[in-house]
């Protein structure tokens, strides 16, 4: 049976009706009433709108106006060979696959895990290990404000659940691969993935969002990631989506005492694409490294959203996103960074860099801060510009053709938001992703 | 070797050389001395190939080709090298990236085979040792964070790894303490052969103490007014520019 959902009729509501009756854990009574909540939330508040001040450069009109169906598979449409272009060259990872949103056993891959890792999809998760599911899933990644996390929670099916036992460092890095196929009618995902480390231990995990063919979609996804105290986690977000599709992707972190979390998104692909990350810095001494690329094209819309917020003292956080925007691409940064009271001492920084390199590109760039603590220190920094000239004409003096001294300085753009990406194999995937990218560009501009 | 025949630049309609004459032979070093605003970057910038100044009369020959017809890329290939007034910072670049990149540009252009990284690092390293340049300042993005006499030795360092046939110091001594002055010096004697002109902007004589010029300049409101020996050098740096201006005035009048 598949459901469509579209704010006409009623559609979310009446879907949801369907769609609850076999969801995962349907048999869980708190599971059930956390969904029932989620749609009465998401029926009231309905998708945002320009009013909205947190979606005032966001229009998701095309996303309210279109229905989606909920599809029930695709798996005999994608083989482990067509995964080779979404895969990391010379590192052994453990790899979950899902196919429009379910997952396929027959593509994932568990690899050397330690012992006492728990590695598994979320559907399983919930009746397998129902303690841990139950005591961290959707409790921190609120709804009561955002529709797309609201219906997310409620829709919620599939996505990666990762359980990192007490002082275990995983070296094995963990793919979440999304794909999706072309199933005739534009169609909804809503990936839910739960990330939680216990105490001393280290992880990256990397999620995936692609496609196969130019199809229409929606990608909702959201993520909750609970760093225990001491922990390390490497976050990797990498949207490739189709560029008819639409990605809404919130990332929720939860960080205790002396934890790290090394936050990177890279936005390639997408019609409409919304990137949300909100840490929160909620123990004493956390640092939060929360880096990002975003690269819109002809008339691709990237919207990223920060909300840093410190809620104890002696936390750092450093935030570093750039912008290359062609076409008639739109980009927005909206770096909200929140002090709380008690949070004395908060080092936090916000660096926005934005490369135009057509005329009809345009970027919204805004900081915000909101300071209640009296001892702290915040910076932020916008920077909007074309290639400097005066870069240019350094390097051609030293004898480096116009085109290759711009091809250095637009790399070395990308690659400052790049650099600090911990896990080399994945690093190179989005260097390479980049340079396909510009070298895309310089066909367009030959042909 | 280079020949400028009454050289007409301007800058947003204002015009800044007025008539130039220039001829540098192989072997020769040329200071160029004038008071602010007389014209002194404005003729570096223009030879290595800004375009935000416009030639409107006169022309420059390089080993016989027409200079202002070439790239400023096509000019370095060609072996002429600026050392900036004020060199660039590019973030995210390493030094020692750029400089293999230039490097092997430049031997692209003759037909040459590219240096490979290890033959890179071998070539580079002597000239390291005579600019002190260290390991770190080679790994650093290019100028990012640099001093002013790290700035300007990295200069001179590309100067000596790109070795050019035309090398256009632009007030590289400005705001170099003696130590600073000295290693830069050192480095530009060190490059001085037969096959070779220098062309020394500089606003102080201190310079030419080091760097010994077989001619000097001095360059008033767009034009040469006067040139001598080195002697000239020391007689600016006790008498002014006032001198030299009053002289011209009374040659015209």
């Amino acid at each position: 049976m598949s459901i469509t959902l579209s704010e006409k009729d009623n559609g979310y509501i009446e879907g949801f009706a369907g769609f609850k009756k076999n969801a995962p854990g349907s048999s869980l009574d708190w599971l059930q009433s956390v969904r029932e909540r989620a749609i009465t939330k998401f029926s009231e508040l309905g998708f945002p709108t320009p009013q909205n001040e947190d979606w005032r450069f966001t229009n998701v009109a095309p996303i309210a106006r279109s229905s989606f169906n909920i599809l029930e598979n695709g798996h005999d449409k994608v083989s482990s060979s067509d995964l080779t272009q979404f895969q990391f060259e010379d590192t052994e990872v453990a790899e979950l696959v899902f196919i429009n949103g379910h997952y396929s056993k027959e593509l994932s891959k568990y690899g050397n895990l330690p012992e006492g890792v728990i590695l598994k999809n979320l559907a399983d998760a919930i009746e397998s290990e129902q303690e841990i599911v139950k005591s961290n899933l959707a409790r921190y990644a609120d709804f009561k404000d955002e529709a797309f996390t609201a219906l997310n929670t409620a829709f919620m099916e599939d996505g990666g659940f990762v359980y990192i036992p007490k002082g275990i460092v995983v070296e094995t890095p963990i793919h979440l691969l999304y794909i999706s196929t072309d199933e005739g009618t534009p169609s909804i995902t809503n990936p839910r993935n739960l990330i939680i480390a216990e105490d001393n231990c280290e992880a990256n995990v990397i999620e995936h969002y692609t496609s196969m063919t130019d199809n229409i979609y929606l990608s909702n996804v959201v993520t909750e990631i609970v760093v225990g105290e001491n922990s390390t986690i490497g976050h990797y977000m990498i949207e490739l989506e189709s560029k008819k599709a639409f990605n809404i992707s919130t990332l929720r972190v939860q960080q205790a005492r002396s934890s790290n979390i090394r936050s990177h998104s890279v936005l390639l692909g997408g019609s409409l694409v919304r990137n949300n990350v909100h840490p929160v810095l909620a123990g004493e001494g956390c640092d939060s490294l929360i880096n990002g690329l975003y690269m819109p094209s002809h008339r691709q819309h990237m919207d990223n959203y920060m909300k840093v917020e410190h809620a104890s003292p002696h936390c750092d956080s450093r935030q570093l996103y750039n912008g290359i925007l062609d076409g008639r691409s739109r980009g927005v940064f909206h770096g909200r960074i929140i002090v709380h009271e008690d949070a004395q001492k908060t080092d936090a920084k916000q660096t926005n860099r934005n490369l135009l390199l057509s005329d009809t590109a345009q970027i919204d760039t805004k900081p915000q801060l909101e300071i209640y603590a009296d001892d702290v220190k915040c910076t932020h920094g916008a920077t909007i510009g074309q290639i400097d000239e005066n870069a240019l004409f350094y390097l051609r003096s030293r004898g480096i053709s116009k085109d290759a001294a711009r091809d250095i300085i637009l790399h070395a753009f990308t690659n400052e938001a790049l650099e600090s990406m911990g896990v080399d194999s994945v690093k190179n995937y989005c260097y390479k992703l980049v340079t396909n990218w510009f070298d895309q560009r310089k066909e367009e501009q030959e042909s | 070797m280079l020949e400028i025949k009454n050289l007409h630049a301007s800058v947003e309609g204002q015009e800044i050389l007025k008539g130039l004459n220039l001829t540098i032979n192989a072997g020769e070093v040329h200071s160029i001395m004038g008071p602010n605003g007389s014209g002194k970057s404005t003729l570096a910038q223009v030879l290595a190939g800004r375009d935000s100044y416009e030639i409107t009369e006169g022309e420059i020959l390089f080993e016989g080709k027409d200079l202002l017809e070439l790239e400023p890329e096509e000019r370095a290939c060609e072996g002429i090298f600026m050392a900036f007034q004020y060199p660039v910072e590019i973030p995210g670049v390493a030094n020692t990236y750029l400089l293999r990149e230039a490097l092997n540009s430049v031997r692209k252009y003759r037909g040459e085979e590219p240096l490979k990284h290890i033959e890179f690092a071998k070539y580079a390293k002597q000239k390291m040792e005579v600019m002190q340049i260290s390991d770190n300042l080679l790994k650093r993005a290019v100028n990012e964070g640099f001093s002013g006499g790290e700035k300007k030795r990295n200069e001179i360092f590309q100067m000596q790894v790109l070795e050019p046939k035309l090398a256009i110091l632009d007030e590289t001594d400005s705001g170099l303490d003696i130590d600073a002055l000295k290693v830069v010096s050192d480095g530009v004697n060190a490059l001085r052969s037969p096959e070779r002109g220098f062309l020394v902007i500089t606003h102080y004589q201190r310079l030419l103490d080091y760097i010994v010029p077989d001619f000097v300049h001095v360059l008033v409101d767009g034009k040469i007014v006067k040139t001598g020996g080195k002697e000239l050098a020391l007689e600016l740096e006790d008498k002014g520019y006032g001198w030299v201006e009053e002289e011209k005035t009374a040659a015209n009048s």
